[in-house]
């Protein structure tokens, strides 16, 4: 069978079980949007190539499968590169393909060239230029192959207009065997031998637990061991939803925003367990007083995570869920008792009852009350996903997530206009749950081009904006370290989001009162179609506890 | 420390892009780099010099392995790996009609070459270790060097002596 070489792309992208494309035409991709037009394969228009990268995000992260996007050269490749690296640094399995020039034109600064191959190596996992029709298949096999083993990440593939156009025989690829790639997963069994040993024999271990444990589906695993052993676990932001928030052994989150518990728990304790987790600058702060007189146990599936920022005592190279498997093997039957772990239990709750999570009510709408309210009234049970700021941490902080692929947020790169994106495609992903982005005033306006997206295919995201006439998260900044000097921090206009919202087709809600906030969110919950709800919140509320930057995780600004 | 770390890589078009850019976007340094196709020619082999404590080795060490297109790092500071490296460079030397005897005593004892003369030059070749390039330079300096060029050190690893 003859085909061109867009409708072999077609073909191989079915082959890996691509279900929609998240995408925008253009000149050099014409092909291919020729071929969607009798596919199978369901193509959302988005507004804007950096939405269509985030909802591809979001999509992945709750579906567990890549996320694939479809873009044109030049401009529509450039816009991605935002998506890209948000993807990058939160290890999302994405695969975009962009079109390029033709094959002859390309170097010639032609019409609509971008070297976006140059442009993202550094924030891609991997990237190709196809150079040869024949190289297709197996270019597309490897790319999703790559995406989605080892740690994954997002994968480009530019793809030039002349082998997209070109007729020719070809060959799928079954197989993938590319020489320098080899991603372990069985940990190595002495480390893990050893690694159990001490754990047995701390007195006052904690599990630090990251973005990789919901990436290789080991929240049960982690749970059964956590419990089983009796240690307590603290979440980073990207892992929140691996353990279940509300069980008494979660400590919550650590780091800049975490609680007292959490981050006077790994301060104090004797052994530190991260398990897909990175030791990142926001989860550390000051190096030398992270964890200080505790031996440090490491899993990751990275080496390079390894002993990166902290030497690791035992470093375990793997896929968590294959190694945490190991360790109830190796636990059998032994539990620990809860007397063998009473001092050290005690001890935390004594930091717990301190409840570094609270705010005081007030007159004016406070944001956490937004996000207790939305918890509430949807039982823990709805998809969040977040923009950056105050409202992405009041959402890690306020809303307990009990299982994984709940919360979605730019925890690496802290990319403002995420939260929307991604939600739609998350909804495209889960077209029953209820998923609601918790939303800036400002972030929103970096994607709201998308509230268009989500009208057209019916996806009924609804969109909580906690409007404090700011960039809070800055704001907060400036007031607590610049004197309250509140430079360009602050906004004098806004869009009407009520009206903002009717004019896209959408619904639009606001709430000025806290005894509105309920309501407003029943009431959005019950409409059919994408909502904006605005919050009207205080303005000059911070988000508490914080660790100054670079400071001791355990010198908390408290309220 | 400074090591010398040789990565075997694909022979495809970016890849030296993807591991200079690993360098600059991370804040290694590269001291020296040598690149080119191996007996099979799929593949070449790079030699890097670099710079770093351990800490900043170990991570260029696995940041390399990670790389798609690198399928093999030897570090040949670290272990017991013993390795030859060699560089070659061509030096133009100042000639006055009076140092002609000394510039050529100098190239017999390093068993360097001229390849190149002039009324004011010779263009010297020579070849070795680093450390005895930079002698010979060491001892050209006073006389005069022109220009210089440096191919940057390649590197094997030793086979293990016979018994
Ligand atoms: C694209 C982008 N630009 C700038 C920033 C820097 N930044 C971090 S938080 C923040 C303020 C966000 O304001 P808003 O969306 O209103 O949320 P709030 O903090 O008020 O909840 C800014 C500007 C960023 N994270 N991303």
């Amino acid at each position: 069978m003859k085909l061109n070489g867009a409708q072999i792309l077609l073909e191989c992208l079915l082959r890996e079980k691509v279900k929609v494309i998240f995408g925008y035409p253009g000149g050099s991709v014409l092909d291919v949007y020729n071929a969607l037009y009798d596919s199978k394969i369901k193509h959302i228009l988005v507004r804007h190539e950096q939405g269509a990268v985030h909802a591809a995000d979001g999509y992945a992260r709750v579906s567990g499968d890549v996320g694939v996007c479809l873009v044109t050269s030049g401009p529509g490749a450039t816009n991605t590169v935002t998506g890209l690296a948000t993807a990058y640094m939160d290890s999302i399995p994405v695969v975009v393909l962009t079109g390029q020039v033709p094959t002859r034109l390309i170097g010639n600064d032609a019409f609509q060239e971008a070297d976006i191959v140059g442009i993202t190596r550094p924030c891609t996992k991997h990237n190709y230029l196809v150079r040869n029709a024949k190289e297709l298949p197996g270019v597309i096999k490897e790319a999703f192959y790559i995406a989605r083993s080892g740690r994954p990440g997002p994968v480009l593939v530019d793809l030039p207009k002349d082998i997209l156009g070109k007729t020719m025989d070809f060959q799928f690829s079954d197989k993938v065997n590319i020489k320098g790639y080899k991603p372990t997963y069985k940990g190595n069994r002495r480390q893990i031998t050893r690694a159990l040993e001490e754990i047995l024999q701390a007195k006052k271990p904690v599990i630090y637990a990251g973005g990789g444990v919901i990436l290789a589906n080991a929240s049960n695993e982690l749970s059964k061991l956590a419990k089983a052993l009796k240690i307590p676990v603290t979440m980073t932001l990207m892992g929140l939803g691996c353990f279940p928030g509300a069980h008494p052994l979660s400590l919550g989150m650590l780091g800049m925003h975490g609680t007292y518990s959490a981050n006077m728990a790994v301060t104090n304790c004797d052994l530190l367990i991260g398990i897909g987790a990175r030791f990142d600058d926001r989860v550390t702060g000051d190096l030398n007083a992270f964890a200080a007189s505790a031996k440090i146990i490491h899993v990751d599936i990275d080496p390079t995570s390894i002993s990166k920022n902290i030497k690791v005592d035992i470093p375990i190279v793997g896929n968590a869920r294959d190694i945490l498997k190991e360790f109830l093997e190796d636990i059998g039957s032994k539990k620990v008792k809860m007397s063998a772990r009473k001092q050290w239990l005690d001890e935390i709750d004594s930091w717990k009852s301190k409840h570094s999570l609270a705010y005081k009510m007030d007159k004016t709408i406070k944001p956490q009350f937004v996000i207790e309210k939305i918890y509430e009234i949807t039982k823990g049970k709805s998809i969040i996903a977040t923009e950056v700021g105050q409202n992405q941490m009041w959402s890690a902080q306020y809303f307990t997530f009990d299982k994984p692929r709940k919360f979605l947020t730019s925890g690496g790169l802290g990319t403002m206009g995420y939260g929307f994106p991604a939600a739609i495609g998350a909804q495209v992903a889960d077209p029953k749950a209820t998923v609601i982005d918790i939303a800036g005033d400002g972030s929103i306006q970096m994607n709201i081009q998308e509230l268009a997206t989500a009208v057209q295919y019916n996806l009924p995201v609804k969109i909580a904006i906690l409007n404090n006439y700011s960039l809070g998260m800055v704001r907060q900044w400036q007031q607590l370290f610049y004197k309250k000097r509140y430079s360009h921090s602050t906004f004098e206009k806004h869009p009407d989001f009520v009206k903002l919202a009717e004019a896209y087709g959408a619904a639009g809600l606001r709430a000025t009162k806290p005894d509105e906030v309920g309501p407003v969110i029943r009431k959005a919950l019950s409409i059919p179609k994408p909502v904006i709800i605005e919050f009207i919140v205080e303005q000059e509320e911070c988000v508490y506890p914080m660790v100054p930057a670079g400071a001791p995780i355990s010198k908390m600004l408290l309220l | 420390m400074r090591h010398t770390i040789s990565v075997l890589v694909d022979n495809k078009p970016g890849v030296l892009a993807r591991v200079a850019g690993l360098f600059s976007g991370r804040g290694f340094n590269i001291e020296s780099l040598s690149v080119n196709e191996t007996l099979d020619p799929s593949m070449s082999q790079m030699t890097i010099i670099t710079r770093g404590d351990d800490r900043i080795l170990e991570q260029i060490n696995k940041q390399l392995n990670k790389l798609i297109d690198v399928i093999k790092v030897i570090d040949f500071q670290s272990g017991e790996c013993r390795f030859i490296g060699r560089e070659l460079a061509l030096i133009k030397v100042n000639v006055g009609d009076h140092r002609r005897a000394e510039i050529l005593s100098i190239i017999d004892i390093f068993r360097g070459k001229v390849v190149d003369v002039s009324r004011n030059h010779y263009t010297v070749e020579v070849t070795g270790d680093e450390e005895k390039i930079g002698a010979i330079i060491d001892l050209f300096k006073p006389i005069g060097i022109k220009e210089i060029v440096r191919t940057g050190t390649a590197t094997l690893p030793r086979e293990n002596k016979p018994e």
